[in-house]
């Protein structure tokens, strides 16, 4: 029996570009930042005071009671799962094969921040009986699965900052291991608050650039000190490719493969080497059935940290050789900062783009490019893509040594 | 001193609408909190927890499964005040 293949049939998102897929993929062509001086009555008890809040509040497109059940990464993944699904057609499905994959990388954590102030200061009585939903990092799939009455399965994979791309590329697996026909997947997180936010900075993490917040995210930039965090999420529908066609679905790409791999390095730090990284991309080019050859562009991890930067390009022009000439990188953090479970699934949104409208979105605020980078950086504005047959990557990482590397091609 | 029977009613509407968002004008005494009112057994929790402080009065855990309509909840709170 050949292989199922797996195309995608849906995109949404809400991000600090904007509150849907068309207006954040707009503004990040037009190089526009979502990085923000916070204005949160907490934000200048800690040393970092800028973040990528997302551009249109949940209370836009939510009723209140609905949103006082969910944690801000719920009611996210709500919100882009909405779009998505509506996107793809609002499919009429088989329950039993329709499924979810979301993920967080940390979960609802302002829930269980807040939550344990009312314990402290008012009592155990007062902590809302929907805390456990609200906090639970399954929490924004098992809301998205309920919703659609998803019965294929409902899952969350975890991996810091390569979660959202580990859950796509689970959901891919499902639909090729026939256990669906479609998977609503994609990764959130809403984890911009004082304590998160001055864990990230003990770990001299975050970008210190307070008082120029636009400009503080600067993958590849020699000045980089850091990166911005940044909220939100993004949801593709997967779907197979023989399913899409015969309900006439429209489809905007293939999701080709995927490579995972670990480090056995660091907690957090990134193997210097890189070998993790490209055993990724040889994997996920393996299981595509594709060569360096065949990839134009790429969405990098790129955190705009000092070392993390450095350490991905080498690992990225070894892994792609004499091909690396031609893939066109971006680092898209540089504009909407760094989504943490939410990046790897952002990323896939702005490739299905790219691959749809066959241009590179450019990464904003390199000033002046760290010499040590040698792979194309797509720079200041918007660069075509070639026509025919062409293939994108998403690499994303995670603490914890998470490697994971997404093929998507057009079709 | 003893609440009146209406100023609880009262007082019972807006919690239920804060919580499950009924508007208070459908909310009457012999309303069903789950099968009229959509009030699930976790929001019931919260509308124990906002109407003991609303009317300092106490519901003891084991008497919130006996206040099954609005009703209930409203003579319960009455006579607990008095």
């Amino acid at each position: 029996m050949s292989r199922r293949r797996v195309v995608v049939t849906g995109l949404g998102a809400t991000t600090p570009l904007g509150g849907d897929v068309a207006t954040s993929w707009s503004a990040l062509l037009a190089g526009k930042s979502g990085v923000r001086t916070l204005t949160d009555e907490w934000a200048s008890t800690i040393p970092v005071t800028i973040a990528g809040r997302i551009a249109v509040e949940p209370s836009e497109a939510m009723e209140r009671v609905e949103m006082r059940r969910l944690d801000r990464s719920e009611q996210f993944a709500l919100i882009a799962a909405r779009e998505a699904w509506k996107d793809a057609g609002s499919p009429d499905v088989d329950l039993e094969r329709l499924g979810v994959v979301i993920a967080s990388g940390i979960g609802g954590v302002t829930t269980l921040l807040d939550q344990y102030d009312i314990l402290k200061n008012k009592g155990a009585r007062f902590v809302s009986p929907h805390t456990v939903p609200m906090l639970m990092p399954n929490g924004p799939a098992a809301n998205v699965g309920l919703e659609l009455k998803a019965k294929a399965g409902v899952h969350t994979p975890v991996s810091a900052c390569a979660s959202g791309a580990e859950a796509i590329g689970y959901a891919m697996e499902m639909i090729r291991f026939d256990r669906a026909d479609i998977i609503v997947t994609g990764g959130v997180e809403a984890a911009v608050h004082a304590l998160p936010m001055a864990a990230f900075a003990a770990m001299k993490a975050l970008s210190t650039r307070n008082d120029d917040p636009t400009r503080a995210s600067r993958p590849y930039d020699i000045d980089r000190d850091g990166f911005v965090l940044g909220e939100g999420g993004g949801i593709l529908v997967l779907e197979e490719y023989e399913h899409a066609k015969a309900r006439g679905a429209t489809i905007y790409a293939e999701i080709a493969g995927q490579g995972l791999t670990s480090d056995g390095y660091h907690i957090a730090a990134p193997d210097p080497d890189g070998s993790g990284v490209q055993r990724a991309i040889a994997f996920a080019l393996r299981d595509s059935g594709l060569t360096t050859r065949d990839i134009v562009h790429l969405n990098a991890h790129a955190t705009s940290t000092p070392v993390g930067d450095v350490a991905e390009a080498n690992a990225l022009r070894l892994a792609l050789g004499k091909d690396a000439d031609h893939v066109s990188v971006s680092a898209t953090k540089s504009s909407t900062g760094h989504l943490l479970g939410g990046a790897g699934a952002i990323e896939s949104v702005f490739i299905v783009k790219a691959l749809q409208d066959r241009l590179a979105p450019p990464t904003i605020n390199i000033e002046n490019l760290d010499p040590a980078v040698t792979i194309d950086v797509v720079r200041d504005k918007p660069r075509a893509l070639p026509a025919g047959d062409i293939a994108a990557l998403n690499d994303s990482f995670g603490f914890g040594g998470h490697n994971v590397v997404l093929v998507f091609r057009t079709l | 001193m003893a609440l009146s029977q209406a100023d609880v009613l009262a007082g019972i509407k807006e919690i239920v609408e804060e919580v499950a968002g009924i508007p208070a004008a459908s909310i009457e005494m012999d309303k069903n909190f789950t099968d009229d009112l959509d009030v699930d057994s976790l929001s019931m929790v919260e509308v124990v927890v906002a109407a003991e402080e609303r009317f300092g009065v106490k519901i003891p855990d084991d008497q919130v499964s006996e206040l099954v309509t609005v009703g209930d909840a409203v003579n319960f709170i009455v006579k607990a005040s008095a």
